[in-house]
């Protein structure tokens, strides 16, 4: 289904880039290419077509940036698909509003901070063990040169958080950015002060330090966004972009599919996907119709048949008589309720956000408190001053933040080697909450093909013969029937009728391989029906079966404690059996996509937290909506990238290890605080009072953070916990 | 003058890694992995 059809009319032309050079760039998101192998396949393979100057594949993110002047786009897609890979283009403009620079930034304040970090403690340290020894103003000029060095580092490294800090503020919301872009300025500001009176308490070091062991968190944070943001900027359904439309005197025009009026006639091809609402007028056809039911078994539509956006035509290409514009039909809608969804979730504040809140005011109140007892107990200004500023400097939250990062970043690498890719980190906390889990029906607690059920009951010979005539097509039945048949040849002459079958030679020889009606067979049950000539018709029943370890999942699930629940578009004969295999015993049949909006919104409503599980275009939204969302590897484009995360294999078992780890991993993160805060309530007196020397600072600063780190790996290192 | 000729020596060597940054070398880790094992150089000969 993920496979793009390509009509060979459409352009492609608003998906090109002009570059500076006068060339144009095209740029094609290509699943599938792992090694060098399909790197200098997929290279050549493009680079030899007419027009393309240069092609060059990112394996990293997939990514295939063909340059070249007089390029046909659609070839170049055909051309990858040819050899064996999905390819999808990606929008012009989205490629270039796509912000590649906050990464390297983050590596370029990493490097700037590391630097001066091993620079500036080379000097102070020296100065404080050694420091008997050296004259007051040898002693001030190496902090001079630490702090020419450490100033423009630390406001250079502290750019991300001074940024974050101001978005925070103006938003009047404090985060944990604030305390730390405080600390840093603060602690520039006092050795200055102190450099310049000749005193011995000065941060330089600590200030570089501080941005260093923050960059990190920072930076691993930022992995784990940005491995899901590639995965997300693939062009959801490019094919709905450009339509061809039929002129009053028959002409026909592309145009854009924003652009199509009520009453207006389109032409669609097999293969095309429905632009906006309509009803089709010339001809009986087949749609697959996955969008609405989940089900990639095409459905036969009839003449005047009413069809929504986003079915495929699989059967004879026809004539389709616009009943909506594009914003009135049902894609739209889905993309509106699965934006709804995405905003609703970033509505989540993460646990850390959440500290803050309740740690900034405490640290603000506690420097305040200490300055005051200074001034009180008859202390110079400056002093109490010096005494408040370290007391904020010292509380600052580096423990506090890393112990997020650090934790969800091994639990992120933990969960790739069990097979669930984990998109943003705070997927895991909502994680750990989830109390219901609904799961789609087919092609999650079912493998989402068809299977041939009486292949023991056919006359001897006939299943052969009709998997060498199936061989030759994609249709999801008779690619059941050669995979029940085994690998064999194709029959030689079989051609493709529409709407009804395959069909293999002629006259007296003619053999059939279709549906009921065509190959003039009755009887019930049966799906697919094969005749030879005059011969009798024999049946072929299909049932798509269930996962091997669904019934374990939806067990083990239970054991946990969830409310497990399914949803699906199918009839409710074929959704009660699969319910009852599975071992659901909550479920409905025949939910549209907005229905299972609907009824994830009322499960939140009355309090559960949802996991949603699904594949399909059809479960997008509800994917969205829910508390936190896992699709499987098989699933399409849009859920994949609904989904907060991905299973790789075919396995349901990764979604309760994921469960697990998220539980434990939201414990670690518990178990961080808890550590920062009690290094917190032993250095804030110690500093208040006036006892703790920048070495001491520098000291706790980095124990406490390696505490944190070492922490949360202890979440690597355990084996893993049997759970069936 | 030590002090000095190290800070000289640490931002050279920082000026480098800022440079091989901007430069995208480290945009494709995995692909630049792998295409060490591809033979460019034996593109339109007979191999051996």
């Amino acid at each position: 289904m993920a496979a793009l059809n390509l009509s060979p009319t459409l352009e492609f032309s608003p998906l090109l880039r002009k570059t500076p050079g006068g060339a144009y760039a095209f740029e094609v998101a290509v699943k599938g290419a792992r090694c060098a192998n399909c790197i200098a396949k997929i290279e050549r393979g493009v680079g030899a077509l007419e027009g393309v100057e240069q092609a060059r594949l990112n394996l990293s993110t997939g990514k295939l940036t063909v340059l070249g002047r007089n390029m046909a786009p659609q070839r170049i897609l055909r051309r990858i698909q040819d050899l064996g890979y999905e390819a999808q283009p990606f929008e012009a403009e989205e490629v270039l509003s796509a912000d590649e620079g906050e990464g390297r930034l983050l590596l370029r304040c990493l490097a700037v901070s590391g630097f001066a970090t091993v620079f500036v403690m080379g000097l102070t340290d020296a100065v404080w063990y050694g420091g008997g020894d050296l004259v007051l103003a040898v002693r001030t000029q190496f902090f001079w040169l630490a702090a020419v060095v450490a100033i423009p580092a630390a406001l250079y490294a502290g750019q991300p958080f001074f940024r974050s800090a101001f978005r925070g503020l103006s938003k009047r919301a404090t985060n944990m950015d604030v305390p730390i872009s405080l600390a840093l300025l603060l602690s520039l500001g006092l050795s200055i002060y102190q450099t310049a009176k000749g005193g011995m308490h000065i941060y330089f070091d600590a200030a570089v330090m501080l941005a260093f062991l923050l960059l990190i968190g920072r930076f691993l944070d930022y992995r784990l966004r940005d491995r899901a943001r590639t995965a997300a900027r693939h062009l959801l359904a490019l094919q709905t972009l450009l339509v061809r439309r039929l002129g009053a005197n028959g002409e026909v025009q592309t145009v854009s599919a924003k652009d199509v009026a009520v009453h207006d006639r389109l032409s669609l091809a097999t293969g095309d996907r429905v632009p906006v609402n309509g009803v089709i007028e010339d001809r009986d056809t087949e749609l697959d119709m996955s969008l609405v039911t989940g089900e990639s078994v095409p459905q036969p539509a009839r003449r005047g048949a009413e069809v929504p956006a986003g079915a495929i035509v699989t059967g004879a290409s026809v004539t389709l008589r616009a009943t909506a514009r594009v914003e009135n039909s049902l894609i739209a809608d889905l993309a509106r309720l699965l934006e709804a969804g995405q905003q609703s979730r970033s509505a989540y504040v993460r646990l850390a956000d959440r500290a803050a809140r309740a740690y900034v005011p405490l640290v603000f109140t506690l420097s305040f408190l200490a300055c005051a007892g200074w001034l009180i107990a008859g202390a110079t200004i400056a002093q109490a001053l010096t005494n408040a500023i370290t007391v904020l400097i010292i509380t600052c939250p580096c423990a506090l933040g890393l112990a997020v990062p650090a934790v969800q970043i091994v639990a992120t690498e933990r969960l790739f080697k069990r097979g669930v890719f984990v998109k943003s980190g705070d997927a895991l906390e909502r994680l750990a909450q989830v109390d219901a889990v609904i799961f789609d029906k087919t092609g999650t607690l079912t493998v989402g093909a068809p299977v041939l059920l009486n292949a023991s009951e056919l006359p001897p010979g006939i299943l052969e013969r009709a998997a060498q005539i199936a061989r030759a097509s994609r249709h999801p039945l008779a690619q059941a029937v050669a995979q029940a048949a085994g690998p064999g040849a194709i029959a030689a002459g079989v051609h493709e009728v529409s709407g009804a079958g395959l069909a293999c030679g002629d006259g007296a020889s003619l053999e059939r391989l279709g549906n009921a009606a065509w190959c003039g067979a009755e009887g019930a049950g049966f799906q697919l029906w094969y005749r030879h000539a005059e011969g009798a018709p024999v049946g072929f029943r299909f049932q798509d079966q269930i996962r091997s370890d669904a019934i374990e999942i939806v067990r083990a699930l239970r054991r946990r404690g969830m409310r497990v629940e399914m949803l699906s578009g199918d009839n409710p004969i074929v959704t009660a059996s699969v319910a009852a295999e599975a071992g659901i015993f909550l479920w409905r049949a025949g939910v549209t996509p907005q229905e299972k909006v609907g009824w994830v919104q009322n499960l939140r409503k009355a309090g559960h937290h949802v996991l949603m599980v699904g594949d399909g275009i059809n479960d997008a939204a509800a994917l969205a909506t829910a508390d936190v969302s896992i699709a499987p590897g098989s699933a399409t484009d849009i859920s994949q990238r609904a989904a907060d995360m991905v299973l790789r294999g075919l396995e349901l078992a990764p979604i309760v290890e994921a469960l697990d780890v998220s539980r434990w991993a939201r414990r670690l993160v518990l178990q961080n605080f808890a550590l920062a805060i009690a290094y917190n309530v032993t250095a804030i007196p110690l500093a208040a009072l006036g006892f703790v020397t920048p070495l001491i600072a520098a000291a706790t600063m980095a124990g406490s953070s390696l505490l944190v780190t070492l922490n949360a790996l202890r979440l690597a290192g355990e084996r893993t916990k049997p759970w069936a | 003058m030590i002090i000095a000729s190290a800070l000289f020596v640490g931002l050279c060597s920082l000026a480098v890694l800022i440079w091989t940054l901007s430069s995208g070398q480290y945009d494709d880790l995995d692909g630049d992995a792998q295409r060490i094992l591809l033979d460019d150089d034996l593109d339109g000969q007979t191999k051996i």
